[in-house]
């Protein structure tokens, strides 16, 4: 079966270009405009993993984590977080709150799979 | 696919231009409201972090700059100006035009961009220098490769015990080391509270690994990179394959110490009483046993590592005769036969004893198979270095210009297959060169380059070797094989047939389109005895072309003459093997299939018609047939054929035995294989049988 992926971001082009990405590698896709609605929505349904952006409307991406983190249903998920922030400040703020590893914007396809096959395991 | 994404950066770009007006503006009437400068802040962060995603660094860098300041008011370390929204809406208006600039292609005023950036700097409170963010300034971990000599490294890995709240898997990153090389993991449980006091949730555990890999420490550290801040995390170089002493590694005694496991008073006080060091540590409470289990395998592992390195370097190798390998390979094959015999006779004993000395035969019997036929094999590259020369005289003898590439040369095949596929080979490349690759003057006008490739390429697929022959020539000519194939009544005139179909024509004895007979090729002889020469090894051939392009021949050859793995089927008291390789699918023929099929023997499997061949007619077994029998569904020369067959017993490792002379000119059987129970059960040659068949049908 196809591991489920959520994508958060309140870009549309970014999360266009996650899910395209992700389901050209045979992944199935979850979308979330912001973090309120990711976090409605894995309060429901279980998957496999986050990709969220940091600064997003409603719930910020540290917000999110956290309160996936607290939840039950998708309490141990790897979680991966999308920042333009290249200092560990963010990082550093982002692990805190329970994410599991970050990429860099800019990134390539290729750096997103390579990254989302090192978490899954 | 790319496109696809700019159009819907562009559109979200717009509205979030829009956004940001309308916000700028409120903030004129509320310059104190925090939830609006969020907004603000949020759109241009959305545009910078998109635009670098999707090419537009010069936006991304532009509005980096203005979100910086922005970032200043967020975190109330400046306060909303009318000079900073004056300027901020400048910004605005200047990240629309580069956007409106990307489609129309109009030159950008970048002046205009200089001055905003120039004023919002004079308006930060202390002119902090503010670096201008490029794309792609850090990348995501990929980890990279340093190809180097084959290094040791000794990893103390210890999570903090809320590891799983980060959601990080310890096991995916010690898999992840096993990755780049060869690993021992010791798990340490020391830790482990009594069960009262667990937290299921926590982790417990740590882990000593051994890894000999030629990547470098970086390589290692991308591993562990997400968690370096949530783990002890423990990096050393064991053995660097340069400082050369010996075979010897480290004492027991000093590994310890050297890891901090344990102090040098006490690794000399244990090494007073001169007993095994490893018992006496434990026994004193200095280290765990896992600590050292641990310590043990490192020394071991150096050990091996330095054993192989110095046994690769005096490259030991003996000569044997081939005769004394092919006596050794039958006599394996009886033993796997005697083996099959002995299961089969302890499964019958219900004896457990003697169950699992039959079963220790088993195992030690499949390794020594193994191993016997291993010994056997041979790199193709040989044969392959011999092609190139013959690639070369006959093109100077042709005037063609033909260069040729290998492939998977270190690819291993049994000895004597390497030698039996060498005419084939000679005939295929001989055929690419003289039919396939044009002249120097025609690829030209073609738009090719005048020097045509000849492509030797081997490569393992599960138990086979497949063999391609690829030329960029001029592919093979459908039309002319068609024409040729019904001048010499091998077809109907009007027979509609695929391409595949088509192609595998160039087959058949005596065939050749080739206008003239050169030295080379074109007396058609060749083809048809490729492929007896490549069924007669068990393997099969394919073709495929396109015309102007070039052709690929592939074959797919057994690793192994001597034993194959088979499909074992029975009808009624007569057993038969098929070799697996051909083999599909098996699939249930009743009575009322039989009916509907109005007296023809054709199945509908999925849809497709599949005509089947019953063994039971083709042997002359009289006996009743049973209300539902099996279809073997088997592919052959691309086509799909069943074989009707009482009962599928299961998969055999078969030893393929000759049938002797009396019996050389029996059609559609290869030989004969001995079961566990001395039962003789014959291997057919499902090309052959159904050849037969369909001679029949069209008579």
């Amino acid at each position: 079966m196809p591991k489920l992926i959520m994508t958060a971001d309140d870009s549309a082009s970014v999360r266009q270009m996650v899910s395209f990405t992700l389901k050209q590698n045979g992944y199935d896709v979850v979308e979330a405009v912001d973090g309120k609605d990711a976090l409605t929505k894995l309060g429901s349904q279980k998957v496999d993993m986050l990709i969220t952006d940091l600064n997003m409307p409603n719930l910020d991406g540290l917000g999110l984590i956290r309160g996936v983190r607290a939840g039950s249903l998708n309490k141990f998920i790897p979680i991966i977080m999308l920042t333009t922030e290249s200092q560990d400040s963010k990082k550093g703020e982002g692990k805190a709150a329970g994410a599991t590893g970050w990429i860099v914007k800019p990134f390539k396809p290729e750096q997103l799979i390579a990254v989302i096959k090192k978490v899954l395991g | 696919m790319i496109e696809q994404h700019i159009v819907t950066y562009r559109e979200e770009a717009n509205e979030l231009l829009t956004e940001l007006e309308t916000s700028l503006l409120e903030l004129e009437e509320t310059p104190e409201d925090s939830e609006l400068i969020g907004r603000v802040f949020r759109a241009m962060h959305t545009i910078k972090g998109s635009g670098a995603m999707f090419g537009f660094d010069e936006i991304a860098g532009f509005t980096h700059e203005v979100e910086t300041v922005f970032d200043l008011v967020r975190n109330g370390k400046m306060a909303v100006s009318k000079q900073l929204l004056n300027l901020t809406l400048r910004a605005r208006d200047h990240i629309k035009s580069l956007l409106d600039a990307s489609v129309s292609g109009n030159d950008i005023d970048r002046n205009e961009g200089n001055a905003i950036i120039a004023g919002l700097k004079q308006l930060v409170p202390g002119a902090e220098p503010v670096e201008i963010i490029r794309a792609a300034q850090e990348s995501a971990p990929v980890s990279q490769t340093s190809d180097g000599d084959q290094n040791t490294w000794r990893i103390r890995f210890k999570p903090i015990p809320e590891i799983f709240m980060s959601g990080t898997n310890p096991l995916g990153l010690i898999n992840e080391l096993r990755d780049l090389g060869t690993c021992y993991v010791i798990a340490h449980t020391e830790l482990i509270p009594p069960l009262s006091e667990i937290k299921p949730e926590h982790c417990y555990i740590y882990w000593d690994i051994v890894l000999t890999t030629s990547r470098g420490m970086d390589a290692i550290k991308d591993v562990f990179i997400f968690c370096e801040d949530d783990c002890d995390l423990k990096i050393d170089l064991v053995d660097d394959g340069a400082s050369d002493s010996g075979q010897d590694y480290k004492k027991l005694g000093d590994i310890l110490v050297e890891r901090g496991d344990l102090s040098p008073a006490e690794m000399y006080k244990i090494l007073d009483m001169q007993k095994r060091f490893g018992e006496l540590a434990v026994s004193i409470g200095a280290v765990t046993p896992d600590k050292v289990q641990s310590a043990l395998v490192e020394q071991q592992q150096v050990k091996a590592v330095r054993q192989e390195r110095a046994t690769q370097e005096s490259a030991t190798s003996i000569r044997v005769p081939a005769e004394k390998l092919d006596l050794l390979v039958n006599l394996v094959g009886e033993l796997v036969t005697v083996q099959a015999h002995l299961s089969q006779t302890a499964a019958l004993h219900n004896n457990a004893d003697f169950a699992a000395i039959a079963e220790e035969v088993e195992r030690l019997t499949e390794e020594l198979r193994d191993t016997a036929l291993n010994i056997r094999m041979l790199p193709i590259g040989s044969t392959f270095s011999k092609f190139k020369r013959l690639v070369r005289d006959l093109s100077q003898e042709l005037g063609k210009e033909i260069e040729m590439e290998t492939e998977g040369a270190e690819t291993e095949l049994d000895k004597t297959v390497i030698e039996r596929l060498n005419d084939p080979l000679v005939h295929l490349i001989r055929n690419s060169i003289d039919h396939g690759i044009e002249m120097p003057e025609v690829r030209r006008s073609a738009g090719k380059p005048s020097q045509g490739t000849v492509h030797l390429g081997a490569v393992h697929s599960g138990d086979s070797v497949l063999i391609t022959i690829r030329d960029d020539g001029a592919g093979l000519d459908r039309e002319a094989i068609r024409a040729k194939a019904v001048e010499r009544g091998l077809i109907a005139a009007n027979a509609e047939l695929s391409d595949k179909e088509i192609y595998n024509m160039i087959f058949a004895p005596g065939f050749s389109t080739a206008a003239k007979v050169t030295s080379v090729s074109g007396r058609g002889v060749g083809m048809d005895v490729v492929k007896k020469g490549i069924e007669a090894l068990r393997g099969t051939i394919d073709i495929s072309s396109v015309r102007g392009v070039g052709s690929t021949i592939t074959l797919r050859i057994p690793l192994t003459l001597a034993i194959i793995e088979c499909l074992l089927v029975r009808i009624d008291e007569n057993y038969f093997v098929l070799p697996l390789a051909n083999v599909e699918e098996c699939v249930e023929l009743t009575r009322d299939d039989i009916s509907n099929a109005h007296g023809r023997n054709l199945a509908t499997v999925r849809g497709s018609i599949v005509p089947y061949i019953p063994l039971r007619e083709q042997f002359g077994i009289s006996s009743k047939r049973p209300d539902i029998e099996q279809i073997v569904i088997t592919g052959i020369n691309g086509s799909k054929v069943g074989f009707v067959v009482d009962n599928v017993v299961g998969e055999h490792q078969t030893v393929i035995k000759t049938l002797g002379r009396m019996y050389r000119d029996v059609k559609g059987v290869s030989g004969a294989t001995i079961l566990g129970d001395g039962t003789v059960a014959l291997i057919l040659d499902m090309g052959v049988l159904y050849q037969a068949a369909a001679e029949l049908e069209s008579r």
